[in-house]
């Protein structure tokens, strides 16, 4: 990254030799990265990250159809990231439940298809994230595809593997689906910089226009400095994967065992589902999130309520709203979040804060 | 020196309370409120606000939060205020905010947390006198706002700290303009902070309670206009009714919710011997007889003598002039002073 910033700092798009110096860089990163999530190079457009990636992923497949003079409308879950939520909803698509462990409902989602097909309104795209930020839920999105080619052959299927491609292979998600978006950030990368991978064949009009990179994709300069260190995060990733994701799945469930020991009524959302192995969400009634994350951070525990996204205005999750958890349950919510360096004495110390954090607002009650 | 919370609206006035309570030595922290999540473009809470405190913050050298009391707010706030105007009440939401919100919701969570004390940019000062505290009027006359805080007591008192109190707003805005704060120029918040001034209360009442129109008639019966919305006309009132061929100042001196009728004349005719109350608060004691009682934020106070009915525990009362006054509206809160000093105040009926 420091090379890319200190001496191959040309435009990749420019002709000179420092431009195509950079260039190279660029295709090194693609290749590497190509490698690293099982899709092809030329696939990747590269984005300032997953938001970009999805909204390029709607937006695009709209305009795919409304070019050809027929528009669509876009189809999600209820628990997408607001990335792919408030494009669906702003442009007046329909959006598919989930069960009360936050998966997506497959009946419904084959209602909604056939609903749209009597009504004769063509589906642009049906995006199914591929594990949900918040709570680490794994979705059946190569279930979904089966689906979705099957009762609306004519629409693009786009998965957010943004919180999903840290610890589990993409490739088969990327073979079942035409719209992949990732992170670098959820890789150990820098923030501001991801791609979405187009499959081959697949025309997606661009969202941002001029200047014709990525072949005529997306418009604007490349992150060069971000792209490097994207595809070297994900390489390091990659390799230590099964070492990492199974460590860290079992320091997660000491978390939670110790976590759901202590803190009388803590349930861990979405349970009874497939969930990715960083994520301890949790439940905990008649708890406010905000003083909870509050004294948690005294004790150096960082923890989030709901997506970091929305922090500075918290407010109760539409994912824990979509999987019926409402009333007093919704605001304790609190989602903690290891990474590949966390060690036992790491969640040791935060369970006992949690515990003992939740047993003073208690006393309080 | 203390652990002290201070509420930062992003206007100067906190910005300002938050550099000197620095400044004193305390161990500060900044946390914006998110209070209304709908559209408004008056008063605070809007994501710049929340910028500008960080901002302050930042130049500050404190720690910023921000904590979101909207369905607290929604409840207590907004919900009452449409709810009130619906029974045909006229209601201050400030106070209200002050009374659920800022020194109740904020200060049992800076309890929690383990603030010994909060602080907001409030013009008002705490001052003791014989061995009680009390809330007095701020030094700038035109800013003073010991009458939206009347409802505080001893305990909230104690927890309390209004470091601008005895500020005039420009010398706040000298302090603020030579730290070098963003606020500094910053407009003063005016209105209530979740109407949108374009459509102001009509189009707020209106999206959520049905309004009524109501005709508008002199004292001998004869119609002289018409209003759309009888729920927000107000006893007293004395502009803003457009009714045509005015011969000199009319006052509103009736308003009939069962034959939706508002009744105009001089001033004679608004005027009352006594105002009812209820929902009495106390700074410490609760007080009787001869008293000085002010009825809006920025009224001027009024002699007349407190009576309070039935023993101690009762809630109800009434303030009898010393000369008649212009009606006040149910839903007012009428303050009483003793001189600078808030002794209490209770709500008109």
């Amino acid at each position: 990254m420091m090379e890319a910033l200190t001496e191959t700092y040309g435009n990749p798009s420019g002709a000179h030799r420092l431009a195509r110096e950079a260039n190279r860089r660029v295709d090194a990163a693609r290749a590497s990265l190509a490698e690293s999530f099982g899709i092809t190079p030329g696939n990747i457009v590269f984005t300032s990250g997953g938001t970009e990636a999805d909204s390029m992923a709607i937006h695009g497949s709209l305009r795919r159809l409304a070019d050809r003079g027929t528009p669509g409308v876009a189809v999600c879950s209820a628990v997408e990231h607001h990335a792919v939520l408030e494009p669906v909803e702003f442009t007046g698509g329909r959006v598919v439940a989930v069960d009360a462990n936050g998966v997506l409902d497959l009946d419904h989602l084959g209602v909604v298809l056939a609903e749209l097909n009597e009504k004769q309104v063509p589906v642009a795209v049906v995006s199914i994230m591929a594990a949900n930020n918040e709570t680490g839920v794994i979705q059946p999105v190569i279930e979904a595809s089966r689906i979705v080619r099957e009762l609306a052959p004519d629409a693009l299927i786009h998965s957010d593997a943004v919180q999903f491609s840290a610890w589990r292979d993409t490739s088969d998600i990327a073979a079942a689906v035409d719209l992949m978006s990732v992170s670098a950030h959820k890789i150990g990368g820098p923030k501001g910089i991801g791609f979405l991978a187009v499959g081959t064949g697949v025309t997606l009009p661009a969202i941002q226009m001029g200047g014709g990179q990525e072949r005529g994709r997306r418009g604007g300069t490349h992150n060069v400095p971000g792209i490097v260190a994207m595809a070297a995060a994900a390489q390091v990733m990659v390799a230590e994967r099964s070492e990492t994701v199974e460590r860290v799945e079992n320091l997660r469930d000491r978390l939670i065992n110790d976590v759901l020991a202590g803190a009388a009524g803590a349930f861990v959302t979405g349970a009874g589902a497939d969930r990715l192995p960083n994520i301890a969400h949790f439940c905990l009634p008649g708890i406010e999130s905000e003083p909870l994350l509050f004294m948690l951070e005294k004790n150096d525990v960082m923890a989030s309520a709901a997506s970091s996204c929305s922090s500075g205005a918290q407010q109760v999750s539409h994912v824990l709203a979509a999987m019926g958890i409402t009333g007093s349950d919704a605001p304790g919510a609190l989602r903690l979040s290891l990474g590949r360096d966390s060690t036992k004495d790491d969640v040791d110390a935060a369970a006992r804060s949690v515990v003992e954090v939740v047993d003073r607002i208690r006393s309080r009650g | 020196m203390a652990e002290v919370l201070v509420a930062m609206s992003g206007g100067v006035d906190s910005s300002v309370a938050a550099a000197l309570l620095v400044d004193a030595g305390h161990t500060v922290t900044g946390v914006t409120l998110k209070l209304w999540g709908g559209e408004s473009d008056s008063g605070c809470c809007s994501v710049s606000d929340v910028d500008d405190a960080r901002w302050v913050a930042t130049a500050l050298g404190i720690e910023h939060h921000v904590f979101n009391l909207g369905s607290d707010f929604n409840e207590h706030v907004v919900d009452r205020y449409v709810a009130d105007y619906a029974a045909g009440l006229n209601p201050n939401p400030c106070i209200e905010c002050n009374r659920h919100i800022k020194f109740s919701k904020l200060l049992d969570r800076a309890d929690l947390l383990g603030f010994d004390q909060i602080a907001t940019g409030h013009h008002a000062a705490i001052s003791s006198h014989e061995g009680s505290l009390y809330l007095r009027r701020g030094d700038d006359p035109a800013k003073d706002q010991s009458y939206v805080l009347h409802m505080l007591d001893q305990s909230q008192l104690r927890r309390l700290i209004l470091p601008v109190g005895d500020m005039t707003k420009d010398e706040v805005r000298r302090i603020a303009e030579e730290r070098g704060l963003v606020t500094a120029a910053k407009p003063d918040s005016q209105d209530v902070c979740f109407i949108h001034s374009k459509g102001g209360r009509q189009e707020f009442l209106g999206n959520r309670i049905p309004l009524t129109p109501a005709s508008v008639v002199d004292t001998e019966g004869v119609q002289v206009g018409s209003v759309q919305s009888v729920e927000l006309v107000t006893i007293g009132q004395r502009r803003g009714l457009d009714v045509g061929g005015n011969t000199g100042r009319k006052y509103v001196t009736d308003i009939d919710r069962t034959s939706n009728t508002i009744t105009l004349g001089d001033r004679a005719g608004a005027l009352r011997e006594s105002v009812a109350l209820h929902r009495f608060v106390w700074a410490d004691q609760p007080i009787a007889g001869p008293v000085v009682a002010q009825y809006s934020a920025h009224g001027r106070p009024v002699a007349g003598r407190l009576e309070r009915l039935g023993n101690d525990g009762a809630d109800e009362g009434s303030v009898v002039w010393d000369t008649p006054q212009i009606a006040v509206a149910p839903g007012q809160s009428v303050v009483f002073y003793d001189g600078d000093r808030v002794l209490g105040g209770a709500i008109a009926r």
